[in-house]
């Protein structure tokens, strides 16, 4: 058994604060990798030019004067906390939401979240509280990820309980349909992130944590990796392009996670980001 | 004059808008808007709805005007505004016809419309075009001016009076019942890679 090992909660203050404004304002690497190959393999004339735009819009926004996009996001935190971590001095969700609250003030980002979702709808306007997902791990560190994730592709995301019987067939048709219906609206090309498996609310979070790796990077299954490269093609077939203004690149990749399930039951979920991706990552 | 045709067939075009002018914009024309346009997005459109159920004056008069769906970042020392990119358009759907009956003439925002929006720019001789979306530091650089002007207490979502300069759009819906995004995505699709029950064919 590990030592005990203390962690300030002002650390984990101090990740968050720093990643909210850092990935607002400079896309990760993998992503802007991304959008420069689907720059080269773009097809469509008016596909390419809006490529070369979202290029500028990177390096413009790298610059540090004006974030990425105006929806500077959900504060979405997933963090896996070392068993033999303690933590000190104020309590977890206070120490993340601090963070969020110091990063949206300094960075100049759009507070975008109301306090409850059907009465008032005010808006906190400090962007908390962030939506937290935490796990306890094997160890003596903190991992936290931060994820500025809009609104525009969150709403497009479906969710499904299939039957067993409609098998790899259905949940393809079904991340189709909802690449599909979501067409210009999720601000294509971005990443497809789809959970399969678990139960009613582990699909969406499988979902979620799937659009978290590196882009492009496949699943280490190769039979979920084979999948996934279909699914990119058939994306792809369907002809939306940068902007839904017609093209070959309507998504930059397709990440798929699985887990194990009911023998009832076939969970499937689709959330879907947009162009502007962004997420980054420390090591406490 | 608030339409005027450039050498490379880009439009540029400066509110208030005619009918006629309105008439000038067709679906898949890259048009450059100068002048005012005024920011509402979810949250304002709501209130002036309730507004004119209660009988009382919007913050400004839509006639003839531009509605931009955004809520900008905070402006940085020095900046006139902050990133200042499109909204998803159809969430404003259920409000648009209203606004559209008292004159609205132009929205700006991205994604598609819903058919009775179709109808009503049809109705009412009005154009939707779409910036781009997600590309909110460019739009930026092509806003001089903002002024709150209403609903200070919705922060990000409160009603401002933008002056702006070329933003570059393109005319999605035009008052003809055209739609540019399903005219430009056709020719691209390949529906022999897709699943059956998918194909363009196959759908109810």
């Amino acid at each position: 058994m590990g030592q005990v090992r203390e962690v300030d909660a002002a650390e984990i203050t101090r990740a968050v604060r720093e990643l909210c404004i850092e990935i607002n304002y400079k896309v990760p690497e993998d992503m802007v990798a991304a959008i420069r190959r689907a720059r080269e393999k773009e097809e469509s004339p008016i596909g390419r030019q809006i490529l070369d735009l979202l290029i500028r819009n990177q390096e413009l926004a790298a610059e540090g004067e004006y974030p990425y996009c105006q929806d500077t996001g959900y504060t979405v935190v997933f963090i896996d906390v070392g068993q033999d971590v303690h933590i000190t001095g104020a309590d977890l969700s206070d120490a993340i939401d601090e963070g969020v609250r110091q990063g949206y003030r300094e960075g100049f980002l759009r507070t975008s979240i109301v306090a409850d979702p059907i009465f008032e709808r005010r808006n906190t306007l400090d962007n908390t509280p962030a939506f937290v997902h935490t796990r306890i791990v094997p160890g003596d560190q903190i991992r936290i990820q931060v994820d500025a994730k809009g609104g525009g592709s969150e709403n497009k995301g479906r969710h499904a309980m299939l039957k067993p019987s409609d098998g790899i067939e259905g949940v393809r048709e079904f991340v189709l349909r909802t690449v599909a219906e979501a067409g210009p609206d999720a601000c294509p090309p971005g990443i497809i992130g789809v959970g399969v498996g678990g139960n009613f609310e582990y699909a969406a979070i499988l979902a979620k944590r799937a659009l978290m790796r590196k882009v492009g990077q496949p699943h280490p299954d190769p039979r979920v990796a084979a999948f996934e490269a279909e699914l990119f093609e058939q994306c792809n077939a369907l002809g939306i392009g940068p902007q839904s203004l017609g093209g070959t690149q309507t998504v930059l990749a397709v990440h798929v996670e699985t887990m194990a399930t009911h023998i009832a039951s076939l969970p499937v979920a689709v959330n879907i980001e947009c162009h502007a991706h962004r997420t980054g990552t420390r090591v406490i | 004059m608030p339409v005027e045709i450039l050498e490379d067939g880009r439009k540029r075009i400066r509110a208030p808008l005619s009918d006629e002018d309105v008439r000038q914009l067709a679906a898949g024309d890259v048009v450059l808007v100068s002048g005012v346009v005024y920011a509402a997005r979810d949250a304002a459109h709501k209130r002036m709805i309730e507004l004119l159920d209660a009988g009382e004056p919007l913050p400004f008069d839509p006639a003839g005007q531009i509605i931009y769906y955004v809520g900008p970042t905070p402006e940085k020392p020095g900046h006139v505004i902050g990133s200042a990119g499109p909204t998803t358009a159809s969430r404003m759907d259920r409000y648009t016809p209203r606004l559209l009956e008292l004159g609205l003439k132009g929205m700006i925002g991205k994604g598609g419309r819903g058919p009775a929006v179709r109808e009503a720019l049809k109705r009412h001789t009005a154009v939707y075009m779409a910036a781009l979306g997600g590309g909110g530091a460019l739009a930026a650089l092509q806003i001089r001016g903002q002024r709150v002007i209403a609903f200070e207490d919705l922060g990000p979502e409160a009603v401002r009076e933008l002056e702006v300069e070329d933003l570059p759009v393109w005319v999605v819906n035009d008052c003809e019942g055209r739609d540019y995004y399903e005219q430009a995505v056709a020719p691209w699709r390949r529906d022999e890679a897709l699943p059956e029950g998918l194909r363009l064919g196959a759908r109810g």
